[in-house]
């Protein structure tokens, strides 16, 4: 049966007929129209008159979006594996990440022209910032999508779409930085169990593109190139970064400066945010190679709420991405038994922001999970708060790892 | 030695007869010559000895 406004795919096998439909197909159009947030606030305020109405954009993604995630629920459909090329190769879901590119530009040069050329207080044009920053955050989780891909469009375009948040480096960081090292002591944007955001942040930010230049350089010197030249593909998206925004300090004038700072780090506290919340306490074990084991459906943290999954391309389930990174979001599939976070990414970000919330609901969750089963050696843990957290849950752990140090 | 090792993740193949020139490695690099810590370039979550050679 083909039901309207839906694509069923259908193939015959030697086991018999297998059929699937993409109940999401279209609902995913949902990431063009979120990237295009900070104009239903300009619009507000052009109908409605008072500049409050730029907020619009903040109150859709923090009150709205935790809302109809709860609301709508979890979707725990599977794309049946025969069927994952088919859906591979439909151009449709290829198009939708592509076609977002151009909008990021858009909502940044849109917001930027209105806080340049609008009679506005210093509080409006933070409004318009923060919601660009936002938006354009998303265009950090749209460069993922395109940059975990294998043609090259995609990821040129991947490039093209991370120098809106001023965040080039990204591609390579996460790729052969993050995905390599994921849920261990030695990865920057795998957050430890009793760090709170805010400390994460100072060593994520900094980490990321240290990580960055270093896998660049090395491949550069392999090939016998300079790290500052052309061949720089962190240094290639800058350049559009660079030509963007000082064309939009020459087009609005000096308000840009403050503008443009706060839309840059606004979009990068996005992927903060997102990185925090992925792998928090997570722990790959060490085998005896003294190589880390492949990274397991449990070192991630998943999410299967409509909503926020249609806005951030499937980005919350998680583990399938981390075991097939290649995968295309429409792909992605949800596992059973592995952990799960209570909200979307939209509710769980601002419980983040507020540390003793956040340790409140994800400590004991952590704890209870059964890979963990409160072993604290099993745990990714902030070395400055181990003697607490090991006061507090820890008993297990620590009286395994007291006999261990016996015995030996 | 086989001349084709694929990554049993996601499908990336390093032909030794044409190296990888964006990795920086020659045509002609054996595959044991890689290093030993490489990682596939594709998807990064298969290390060099879960290569699976293919002829």
């Amino acid at each position: 049966m083909v039901k309207r406004n839906m694509k069923t795919y259908a193939l015959a096998t030697d086991a018999g007929d297998i059929s699937y439909t993409d109940t999401k197909r279209y609902l995913w159009m949902a990431s063009l129209a979120y990237a295009l947030m900070p104009f239903l606030g300009i619009g507000a305020h052009a109908l409605f008159g008072h500049q409050a109405w730029l907020a619009l954009p903040l109150f859709v993604a923090y009150v709205i979006g935790p809302i109809l995630d709860w609301w709508l629920g979890e979707d725990e459909n599977n794309p049946p594996e025969e069927i994952v090329p088919l859906l591979e190769e439909d151009p449709y879901y290829r198009l939708l990440p592509m076609l977002t590119v151009p909008l990021h530009f858009a909502s940044l040069i849109g917001a930027a022209y209105w806080a340049g050329t609008q009679a506005l207080s210093w509080w409006g044009v933070l409004l318009l910032a923060v919601s660009a920053g936002i938006a354009n955050g998303l265009g950090i989780n749209t460069g993922h999508e395109l940059g975990h891909k294998k043609t090259q469009l995609e990821r040129n375009l991947a490039k093209i779409v991370l120098a809106v948040p001023a965040y080039g480096h990204f591609s390579i960081e996460h790729n052969r930085g993050h995905h390599r090292d994921v849920a261990t002591p030695e990865d920057p944007a795998s957050s430890r169990m009793g760090e709170s955001i805010y400390k994460f942040a100072r060593r994520e930010i900094p980490g990321a593109f240290r990580r960055a230049w270093a896998v660049e350089d090395e491949r550069l010197t392999r090939k016998g190139v300079s790290v500052w030249s052309w061949a720089n593909e962190i240094l290639q998206s800058y350049t559009v970064t660079f030509a963007l925004q000082i064309s939009l300090i020459a087009a609005f004038g000096w308000v840009m400066i403050p503008f443009l700072a706060i839309h840059n780090f606004l979009a990068w506290w996005q992927l903060t945010s997102a990185n925090y919340i992925e792998h928090y306490g997570l722990l790959r074990q060490k085998e005896p190679s003294g190589k880390y084991e492949r990274c397991q459906p449990h070192h991630s943290w998943n999410s299967n709420h409509k909503y926020t999954n249609l806005v951030l391309f499937h980005l919350e389930r998680h583990s399938d991405h981390h075991a097939h990174p290649t995968r295309r979001y429409q792909s992605l599939r949800n596992f059973k038994d592995v952990p799960r976070l209570p909200n979307g990414y939209n509710g769980m970000f601002p419980l983040a922001y507020v540390p003793p919330l956040w340790f409140r609901v994800m400590d004991p969750r952590l704890m209870a999970l059964p890979h963990i089963d409160g072993d604290m050696t099993r745990v990714n843990i902030d070395p400055d708060n181990k003697e607490a957290l090991y006061a507090k849950y820890g008993v297990a752990g620590l009286n395994e790892n007291l006999s261990a140090t016996e015995a030996a | 030695m086989s001349s084709v090792h694929e990554c049993p993740g996601c499908g990336y193949q390093y032909h030794q007869d044409l190296g990888d020139e964006h990795e920086g490695f020659a045509p002609g690099t054996p595959f044991d010559k890689l290093p030993e810590d490489w990682v596939c370039p594709d998807c990064s979550v298969r290390y060099k000895e879960d290569f699976q050679p293919l002829q």
